[in-house]
């Protein structure tokens, strides 16, 4: 595990070294600012110290920004050959992934954090409920973690970062639609059930209503770890090429 | 320190080794050869256990690459084919987070880091960043990265490859310095180097070894006869040295103001020179060459890897 910490302090140093770590916050807030407050139904349009539009647009926003994060995980250390280094360290190949998703996770929990002087802003204006704050962003740094091992799985299978990224976009859309009306309402009844189970989005609002179910936590952790899991069996699968 | 055994590995429909087998011994410096693609750089990544052998199996200090890939990882230092660098980051961070994920404490990293920055002669470039710096001093940054933790084994794929002759110069001084206490296996395409550097060559082509031995002992090998060049002023020198020992065929050259040009062909192991010298002194003719000619690296190469 101190081998994961200090795969991720790299990782880190080189989201701030690079223009990465600044551009994916300025843009997070900007656009959850930017839809929070003039979206049509937006914040003064609706006129109640809430922040229950940022949270509904909190999972599409996520849906975007965080292939942008992960696509270079992989892909950028197979395109310059340093995973030969990396997987020639002394290390399990799950303390890398570990390592790598602790860092995106870092920076992510982040953005989530300098969007709460979003919600003091709100509480000054009326008597803001801080149930479904705290929960919606617990709810959101479980969804994006969950974007971010879905993503890194998909950017170790490629060495394109285009490519990673439209795969995981597509992949996460399907994620967050698996159980949505549309989709229910045409799935074989057996199957609904497990469908709706399936969505990232389902959990996420049951959160973001400010209630924590231990089945919630328990499916995105589960959904964490396979795909963290995945990942470190890719890696090792790529030996036997 | 490195046992080889029946190595076999394909990518796809391609062979890149076929049952390769060899041994290290601790402190030797051994000089792989091969045309490329021949299986170095397989050979080398299989041994620094990125890649799997589909078949066969090798053993570092002791340990299986298989089965104990973490222990093997620990005693080898590895510079890989053209330097892979995070090219974003600074060169002391870079070997400040190398040394830390190799397991060496806080504590323990400063001295390290000063260790190899001096061997390296690093001093001027560490808080530039990686991308920023010339190929040697990149393929320098990839070694102090090597050696960080003292490794007892390196493994160097192409070290020199992509420099010029000055910095050449310099990393063969570095790998001969450090020739001196550690296992080395390094791969190159330059041949004078290996003759400089290695006291061991290990030829590879199309996947399997094709020759073992020293520099000069393969050069030697090739045959058991050697060219003779002697040029004396005398009469009917060709007949009287076709009775000297060891003295297979003679070959006149050419006669040129009592100068006569010959070819010798003689059993490589005989004391020919000596021989000559004593008859033409004996005949009161005056030898102004002589020169024995031995096959050269180089030769022993393009013969072993040109054939099919």
């Amino acid at each position: 595990m101190a081998r994961s910490l200090v795969l991720a302090r790299r990782e880190l140093r080189a989201y701030f070294d690079s223009p990465i770590a600044y551009i994916f916050l300025v843009v997070f807030l900007a656009l959850s600012s930017y839809f929070f407050f003039f979206q049509i139904q937006g914040f003064f349009l609706v006129g109640q110290a809430t922040m229950r539009i940022y949270f509904e647009i909190l999972p599409y926003l996520l849906l975007f920004v965080v292939p942008a994060l992960t696509m270079r995980l992989w892909a950028e250390e197979r395109r310059a050959g340093t995973e030969e280094l990396l997987l020639t360290f002394p290390v399990r190949p799950f303390e890398i992934v570990a390592g790598k998703f602790l860092a995106a996770f870092a920076l992510v929990a982040l953005t989530l954090l300098l969007s709460l002087p979003l919600a003091f802003q709100v509480a000054a204006l009326g008597p803001l409920d801080w149930g479904p704050v705290v929960g919606g962003l617990l709810g959101g740094a479980l969804l994006g973690a969950s974007y971010l091992a879905f993503g890194m799985f998909v950017s170790s299978l490629t060495r394109n970062q285009i490519v990673a990224f439209i795969l995981t976009l597509v992949g996460l859309l399907f994620f967050v639609s698996v159980g949505s009306t549309p989709v229910l309402a045409r799935a074989p009844a057996g199957l609904a059930p497990f469908l709706e189970a399936l969505d990232l989005e389902t959990h996420f609002k049951a959160i973001a209503r400010g209630v924590l179910d231990l089945r919630d936590l328990f499916f995105y952790l589960t959904f964490i770890g396979f795909f963290l899991y995945l990942n470190a069996a890719a890696l090792a699968w790529r030996r036997w090429r | 320190m490195i046992r080889v055994q029946g190595l076999t590995k394909h990518y796809g429909p391609v062979v890149a080794l076929e049952g390769v087998s060899f041994e290290i011994g601790r402190g030797e410096v051994v000089g792989f050869l091969g045309p490329n693609g021949a299986g170095k750089t397989t050979t080398m990544k299989i041994l620094t256990g990125y890649l799997h052998p589909d078949r066969g199996g090798a053993e570092v200090a002791g340990h299986s690459v298989l089965r104990e890939p973490l222990s093997v990882k620990r005693q080898i230092g590895y510079l890989p084919e053209s330097t892979p660098l995070y090219a974003e980051m600074r060169v002391d961070h870079y070997l400040d987070f190398a040394g830390a994920v190799r397991g060496i404490a806080a504590a323990g990293r400063k001295g390290a880091l000063d260790r190899v920055v001096g061997a390296c002669a690093l001093e001027g470039v560490m808080k530039k960043q990686v991308g920023e710096l010339s190929r040697g001093y990149r393929q320098r940054v990839g070694l102090a990265q090597a050696l960080l933790h003292d490794p007892p084994i390196l493994i160097l794929d192409e070290p020199t490859s992509g420099l010029d002759p000055n910095q050449i110069v310099e990393i063969r001084g570095l790998i001969a310095r450090l020739g001196r206490e550690k296992t080395i296996l390094l791969s190159t395409h330059i041949l004078p180097e290996v003759r400089e550097t290695c006291r061991r060559v290990l030829i590879i082509h199309r996947g399997r070894i094709v020759a073992d031995g020293t520099p000069d002992s393969l050069a030697a090998g090739q045959r058991d006869e050697t060219t003779l060049y002697v040029t004396v002023r005398g009469a009917g020198a060709a007949g009287v040295l076709s009775g000297v020992p060891g003295v297979r065929r003679v070959e006149p050259l050419g006669t040129e103001d009592g100068r006569e040009r010959l070819r010798l062909r003689v059993a490589s192991d005989a004391p020919v020179e000596e021989a000559v010298f004593d008859a033409a002194v004996a005949r009161g003719w005056k030898v102004l060459e002589m020169r024995r000619e031995t096959a050269t690296l180089e030769d022993v190469f393009r013969r072993l890897t040109t054939e099919s």
